[in-house]
């Protein structure tokens, strides 16, 4: 082919490039994230409903309560799984329990890097020993 | 393959446009805010306010407009240009332009009026909002969603009565000096730069049955300063109020029809 | 086609390079909006929009006015504006593109834009401006590539983009006229609740839209070997001229208004306008400069003699630009805000950040602008065979 030597050179560096990352970071897996529960989550048993699908659908449940707290009026959340009624709140009712939000919900958003902007306004549990650690 | 380079961009254009348009069509001609707006107040609660000025005095609306603004995390900016307020005074002349009165009662004239979003029948805000983040509930409270508001200050402008503010940096990183403490309740949220905030009517104080902050403040010096209530109940204390009463709104010629009432 | 815009003199390169500097440091500047908040501007609690939807407005009308090259051209054969209508389409491009940009850089929460779109509110005009525009954006994008491409290969365009040319008529008028809604229907702003607010805007975009495509037309001339035509160029000057004289009489119909029916509410602004009020004068100067340079541009766009000479009517159209710029894109927001509800004046003035980004937005926009012209112009020359 035309410039031949120039074009293998390029597609070396570029995969060189593109690969280093894995390179880099090879054999070191990272230790997936234990986020710890406190005294106080750990006496209630379970989440409002079960862990398995807390951690896969909080997102959504968050989204939905945020427009229906707001947008339609209804505060209030019966559980088919635990038969209480909850208060729809991040705030005042979840992190009631999840109080460690550095060593909980961070562990996780940190490890798949996700950065929620919900902290922007809803005010972040105060945490005793190390401060609220602020995720970027 | 049958198709070709051309009619295979047709098929993908056209269906991107069905699935684009898909939605937002359904939004559209979905029954929603729009009618909301037009069909008349629902029955049951028309949440209005009655301010009596007889009752009012300069500490005790300082004390309404601090138990508001602490309630709600409202920051001290610190500067009149970007300040958030929900709750305010100003005199007469201020309140009330297009009343003017060259020869009104010195009083009237000279003492300061409690200020507040008038969460009106018909509001303007609501009207321009893209985004319908400000609506207006059944109950009657003009809503904001935080969650929504682009900060586009549409509402800002359409506001005849100056009560919204905009967040023009973050509130959380207003001076510390006048914000000791600051967020003062841990139950209720601050708010991010870029949104625009008001009085929201203690909604979520009202869910639990309580009054709004800034009545319930009121109430504990002067009983009936602020009297909060059902407009929509001809039974309930305001509207027995309003009726013994004489009392002004702000700027009803606009046609905005303002649930706020002043007694003077 | 788009290689004829990587090859260029060195003015070319220069000038597109200026443009990128400009454009850097506004994005710089855009940066530190984006972190410190719309702190950084000028506005307040009381004059909650500025410099940049002021500039916004200014630029719809220079988009509309584009419709008034089309206009003539499609519906009644004037075959003079044939070779001009690319570049008010092109024009219309760049200005709707500045229009977009003004707008998420205003925006306080700029990454939740899609909202208008997630959550259509067709009570908000907001949401109707939007849509007008990005239709616009699409009707000038697809009308003015398929005819300069048809051009270039000297066949006649397609049937579907006369379609579009004819929506795009109508369309144009409607942008503007939304635009004007904006501001015509707030119940607390008596400066913008005139009935005539979209007349007015649609005559300030008719005589400022074609006014800067003029200088534009005398621009490319000047660099290239494509000539507009002087005929065009006479016939844009009348439309500037007509546009102008009535966009002055439509301000002059506002001051009676105010002025005869001395209702506060109603002169407060002009007054703040073009005399200050409660000691603010900073606005006085700009009003009174831009009605003597809107003097001299009558006089110039009447006067049969300066019309007709092209050097003349330039400094016509300039003065027409500096006028209608002044009154929309300082004057009409300033104004509209000030008194506030409470009849108080909160002074407003952009910061330099401010400045900085919609300068860096004016620079997006030339160099847009730039790049479709040398487009279109290389075009022009291949199909007439002066390259």
């Amino acid at each position: 082919m035309y410039d031949g030597g120039k074009i293998i050179t390029g597609l070396v560096i570029g995969l060189a490039i593109l690969l280093f990352p894995f390179f880099y970071t090879a054999g070191k897996a990272a230790k997936a994230p234990e986020p710890e529960l406190t005294p106080k989550a750990k006496e209630a048993k379970t989440c409002i409903e079960p862990t398995k699908y807390m951690r896969a659908e909080h997102m959504k449940v968050l989204d939905q309560w945020r427009d229906e707290v707001v947008r339609v009026g209804e505060r209030y959340y019966k559980s088919a799984h635990t038969g209480e009624t909850y208060y729809k709140s991040l705030q005042v009712t979840c992190m009631d329990c999840h109080s460690n939000k550095s060593k909980f919900c961070d562990k996780c958003h940190d490890y798949a890097s996700v950065d929620p902007f919900c902290w922007d306004c809803h005010i972040e549990p105060k945490e005793s020993n190390e401060g609220t650690k602020e995720s970027d | 393959m049958g198709v070709n380079r051309r009619e295979f961009l047709k098929i993908a254009g056209l269906s991107t446009l069905v699935g684009l348009g898909g939605k937002t069509a359904f939004e559209l001609l979905a029954p929603g805010a729009l009618e909301a707006r037009e069909a008349p107040l629902p029955e049951g609660k028309a949440w209005g306010m009655v301010v009596n000025m007889h009752k009012m005095d300069e500490a005790l609306m300082d004390k309404c407009i601090e138990a508001c603004h602490r309630f709600h995390n409202v920051p001290n900016i610190g500067n009149p240009k970007e300040e958030v307020k929900w709750l305010w005074k100003d005199t007469y002349p201020h309140a009330f332009p297009g009343r003017e009165n060259e020869y009104q009662t010195e009083k009237i004239e000279k003492m300061n009026f409690l200020l507040l979003c008038n969460h009106c029948t018909n509001p303007p805000c609501v009207r321009v909002c893209p985004t319908k983040a400000t609506f207006k509930r059944e109950d009657g409270i003009v809503v904001m969603d935080m969650h929504r508001c682009i900060g586009c200050r549409f509402c800002m402008a359409a506001c005849p009565y100056g009560s919204r503010s905009f967040n023009w940096g973050d509130p959380r990183k207003a001076p510390e000096a006048l914000n000791p403490g600051f967020p003062a309740n841990p139950e209720y949220p601050t708010r991010s730069m870029g949104v625009v905030e008001k009085c929201n009517f203690c909604a979520e104080r009202l869910a639990k049955g309580q009054l709004p902050a800034c009545v319930e403040a009121a109430n504990e010096e002067a009983e009936g300063a602020m009297v909060f209530g059902d407009l929509g109940d001809p039974e309930s204390e305001i509207r027995e109020v309003l009726r013994e009463h004489y009392t002004i709104r702000r700027k009803p010629e606009l046609g905005t029809g303002p649930n706020v009432f002043y007694v003077i | 086609m788009l290689e004829k815009t990587i090859r260029g003199n060195s003015k070319y390169w220069g000038w597109l390079i200026f443009l990128l500097v400009l454009m850097g440091i506004g994005f710089c500047c855009y940066l530190y909006q984006f972190f410190q908040g719309l702190k950084i501007t000028g506005m307040s609690r009381d004059v909650s929009w500025g410099f940049y939807i002021a500039q916004l407005t200014y630029l719809v009308g220079v988009a509309a006015g584009g419709v008034m090259v089309v206009l003539p051209y499609y519906l009644h054969d004037y075959k003079a504006f044939g070779r001009i209508t690319i570049l008010g389409e092109f024009l219309a491009i760049a200005a709707v593109i500045m229009c977009m940009l003004f707008v998420f850089v205003d925006v306080g929460q700029p990454l939740r834009i899609m909202n208008v779109i997630l959550h259509p509110t067709p009570n908000s005009i907001l949401f109707w401006d939007m849509t007008v525009l990005s239709v616009y954006l699409l009707l000038n994008i697809l009308v003015g590539w398929n005819v300069l491409t048809a051009e270039r290969k000297g066949v006649p365009y397609q049937k579907w983009v006369k379609v579009l040319a004819y929506i795009s008529i109508p369309w144009a008028f409607s942008i503007h006229t939304v635009t004007a809604f904006l501001y015509a229907g707030l119940p607390g702003r008596h400066y913008w609740l005139t009935a005539i607010m979209a007349a007015r805007f649609l005559s300030s975009a008719f005589a400022s839209g074609p006014a800067l495509l003029l200088l534009l037309c005398l621009i490319v001339r000047k660099v290239s070997r494509f000539d507009p035509g002087k005929d065009a160029m006479r016939t844009l000057g009348g439309i500037v001229a007509y546009a102008f004289v009535i966009n002055v009489f439509f301000y002059l119909l506002e001051l009676f208004t105010a002025f005869y029916s001395q209702i506060p509410g109603h002169m407060h602004s002009i007054v703040f306008l073009f005399r200050g009020l409660e000691g603010y004068t900073y606005l006085v100067p700009w009003m009174w400069t831009a009605t003597a340079v809107a003097v001299v541009a009558l006089v110039l766009l009447i006067v049969p003699a300066t019309r007709r000479n092209l050097d003349t009517l330039a400094v016509g159209c300039a003065a027409v630009i500096i006028s209608t710029w002044i009154d929309k894109g300082l004057g009409l927001i300033i104004g509209g805000f000030t008194p506030n509800p409470f009849e108080r004046v909160t002074p407003y003035w952009p910061t330099t950040p401010e400045m900085m980004i919609s300068m860096g937005i004016f620079a997006t926009g030339f160099f847009i602008l730039t790049v479709l012209y040398k487009m279109a112009v290389g075009v022009k020359e291949e199909a007439a065979g002066l390259s």
